[in-house]
């Protein structure tokens, strides 16, 4: 029972990745019919871009510039990192997605997966291919609840997952933004047409999903250290079955199918040899679409899917 | 960089160049080409190697001087020069003044039956290739690979193109084919650790090699069942990601399948894909896919493409089609996953993973949906110039991506989309009142 709990932590915390994630994909694709295949990669620009804004933070302090304690750093770092990635979303989304507004889907799916390629060599042709490991911010505490090691920076990631879906969900439900969001998501042919501008919109969705990216990949770099640019590239195409597992655009499907991936993936290997992860992870979910080929959120196939 | 300048320059009135080129070769035949290019090459082999010497190269330039070029500028020029030496001049010179002769042949060649005429010029265009390659080792894998990627790029347009799924499984078709056939010719024809003494006599592989490959490709269209069946409840997206598990599904399948090596891979291929086993597959490949696509249930295929619904009320069966096309595809996938394990003798599951797909994805969609012609455009460039640009180390990856944005955003369906690929019309002579109406 304690390694199940133990377990269980693991899951969620693995989970929290996977659900920021995915919930970019999942926003995406509810306004603009398109996923989004440089997201994975967005993951890991913003996970550098933390590694860079928190290295400066740490240098400036430390000179005596400004005072500040370690935590304070973290959340800077991630309130920073989250505002630059928005506008490396807002850049993937003018070159590879608003050009490409009337043409098959299939065409931005390429544009996609192209960027994300050009982000990853990018990063290796300015860094170098050694790995950078992400400064340690805060000291790992592990506490002992009836045998079950929790460390405090799992409560923080899975804390700061979640608040930062229920904030979005928030946003979504009860700004103006949010609401040309969904009605954007409820038909953006006629919508547009109402006043709402679609590619204000869009560009605010790519920003909000990449925020949501770059939290993820500081939460990431404070798990594990190490980071290189192709980190993004398994975990953003997991986080996209999460997402489609979901259900069309739905936030609540997408955060609780990032999650249940998490508990699949960790579950798996622990009863079985961690090599069967993928095959058994894979198997369950291609069982899952077989009955329920919308996800568990969205709806049934509609005319609208424009290909 | 100067070159680059020098074509801004000179290429003011951007049509005049081209217009020149095609004027210049408006009488050509492909017969005319062909035997432009057969000098061309005889030609490299005869002199090359004095005209490299002599324009102070350090060899023969393997792939159109542009390692060459990009590794020492120094000797753009004389690369340039040789290029034009060898191949420019007599493609040009022949396709130009020897198009009478060239178009009586081929006038002559198209009132014999079309396979006899066509198999004329794949001989042809075989010895040219075979000619070509023979300059150096790399050339002829570069050329296996390069036909190869034909056959994948080519059987994935069926399903992404002719079909207008978003297929992500292709790499699992490949590695199914190229593990089954693998095992079986290591199992039946090498010397192997894992498998023992060959069952059959060495000398027996080169005529079961294609059994084995066609075993490959069964079992490959078997695998594109898990696929197939859920494609007729869903479609789009989900059965994206449905092939997308697959996908997953089968490199974490065979990385722990201990008996072909698990991840370290299955090494010790018999030497079976020489370039002419490999060219007649391909050719196979591009005749049937071709014949498939422009048969009834090819048309099919376009027709449950853009609207399912209405198909299926105009009595196709959307069921049939898309089985058909899922294990078709999934079946030259197969065979092309086991001419690509014979042509490295090395097979390893991460080589079937994402990286592939992505490859895949781009030929297609840079060659153009929907047509033959743009597979083997789309395959040809891809592959060529991942190799031509080689020197340039990583930078290899942000200039193909760039590349292929810049087609999608230009040319969203691809260079050369819907169009038919007709044997007859291709080889047809080109006089004077044809280029006229």
């Amino acid at each position: 029972m304690v390694f199940f709990f133990q377990n269980l932590i693991n899951a969620l915390q693995w989970g929290s990745f996977y659900a920021l994630i995915a919930l970019g994909y999942s926003m995406v694709y509810s306004i603009l019919m398109l996923f989004n295949f440089a997201h994975g990669d967005i993951f890991m620009v913003g996970a550098y871009i933390g590694f860079g804004v928190s290295t400066l933070l740490i240098s400036l302090s430390a000179m005596g510039a400004v005072a500040l304690p370690n935590w304070l750093i973290l959340v800077l770092t991630i309130i920073f990192s989250m505002f630059l990635t928005s506008f490396v979303g807002m850049l993937v989304e003018r070159v590879g997605y608003r050009p490409l507004r009337d043409a098959p889907r299939a065409s931005a799916a390429i544009t996609g997966l192209m960027i994300g390629i050009i982000l990853e060599t990018g990063n290796l042709a300015l860094l170098g291919a050694q790995r950078v490991s992400f400064p340690p911010l805060i000291e790992t505490a592990t506490y002992n609840v009836g045998g079950v090691f929790i460390t405090n920076k799992k409560i923080m990631i899975v804390i700061v997952a979640a608040f930062l879906s229920l904030a979005l969900h928030q946003f979504v439900r009860r700004t103006k933004w949010g609401m040309a969001m969904r009605a954007m998501a409820f038909d953006y042919v006629v919508v547009p047409l109402m006043g709402v501008p679609l590619n204000t919109i869009a560009a605010l969705t790519f920003a909000l999903g990449s925020a949501l990216a770059a939290a993820a990949g500081i939460l990431f770099g404070v798990a594990y250290p190490v980071l290189d640019p192709y980190m993004g590239i398994l975990i953003g195409w997991k986080a996209f079955v999460a997402a489609i597992l979901g259900g069309r655009g739905s936030i609540i499907g997408a955060t609780l199918a990032g999650f249940l991936l998490g508990f699949i993936e960790i579950f798996v290997a622990m009863i079985f040899p961690s090599t069967f992860r993928d095959l058994i992870a894979y198997s369950i979910i291609l069982v899952i679409l077989v009955f329920r080929p919308h996800g568990f959120f969205g709806e049934p196939y509609s005319a609208r899917l424009r290909l | 960089m100067q070159r680059v300048k020098m074509e801004n320059t000179t290429s003011y009135g951007n049509r005049a160049p081209k217009g020149l080129l095609r004027e210049w070769f408006a009488r050509t035949p492909m017969l005319g080409w062909l035997l432009g290019f057969l000098t061309a090459v005889v030609l490299e082999n005869l002199v090359g190697a004095e005209i490299a010497w002599r324009l102070g190269l350090p060899k023969v330039p393997v792939l159109f001087g542009f390692v060459i070029m990009l590794k020492k500028p120094v000797l753009i020029p004389s690369a340039v020069l040789y290029e034009i030496l060898i191949y420019g001049l007599p493609v040009a010179l022949i396709g130009r003044f020897a198009s009478a002769v060239t178009n009586s042949i081929a006038a002559l060649l198209a009132k014999i039956p079309l396979t006899l005429s066509a198999a004329l010029h794949l001989g042809l265009l075989y010895a040219i290739l075979h000619l070509w390659s023979g300059i150096s080792d790399y050339r002829v894998i570069v050329l296996k690979l390069t036909l190869v990627a034909v056959m994948l790029t080519l059987s994935l347009n069926v399903i992404n193109g002719y079909m207008g799924e978003f297929s992500c499984s292709h790499p699992g078709f490949m590695a199914l084919g190229a593990y089954s056939t693998s095992i079986l010719t290591v199992l039946f024809f090498a010397k192997d650790k894992l498998f023992g003494p060959p069952l059959l006599p060495p000398a027996l592989g080169p005529f079961l090699f294609p059994l084995a490959l066609v075993v490959g490709g069964l079992v490959a269209s078997i695998g594109a069942l898990a696929v197939a069946i859920p494609s007729f409840r869903t479609r789009g997206d989900y059965l994206a990601i449905i092939s997308l598990a697959f996908m997953f599904i089968v490199k974490s399948f065979i990385e722990n399948l201990e008996v072909v090596g698990g991840p370290r891979g299955l090494r010790g291929q018999p030497d079976l894909a020489a370039l002419p086993t490999v060219f007649l597959w391909t050719v196979a490949c591009i005749w049937m896919i071709n014949n498939f696509v422009r048969s009834t249930l090819g048309k099919a295929l376009n027709a449950v493409r853009d609207n399912e619904m209405a198909a299926s009320a105009m009595t196709v069966d959307t069921r049939r089609t898309k089985i058909a096309a899922f294990l078709f595809g999934a079946f030259w996938a197969g065979v092309a996953g086991g001419l690509f394990a014979h042509v490295l003798r090395y097979v390893n599951p991460g080589t079937f993973g994402i990286q592939r797909l992505a490859e895949l994805l781009a030929m297609v969609y840079f060659g153009g949906l929907n047509s033959v012609h743009g597979s083997i455009v789309g395959a040809v460039t891809i592959s060529l110039l991942g190799e031509a640009l080689r020197p340039l180390e990583i930078f290899k990856w942000i200039i193909i991506p760039l590349l292929l944005i810049l087609v999608m955003i230009f040319r969203p369906t691809g260079l050369i989309a819907f169009r038919e690929f007709d044997m007859e019309s291709l080889l047809r002579p080109k006089f004077k009142e044809d280029d006229k109406g």
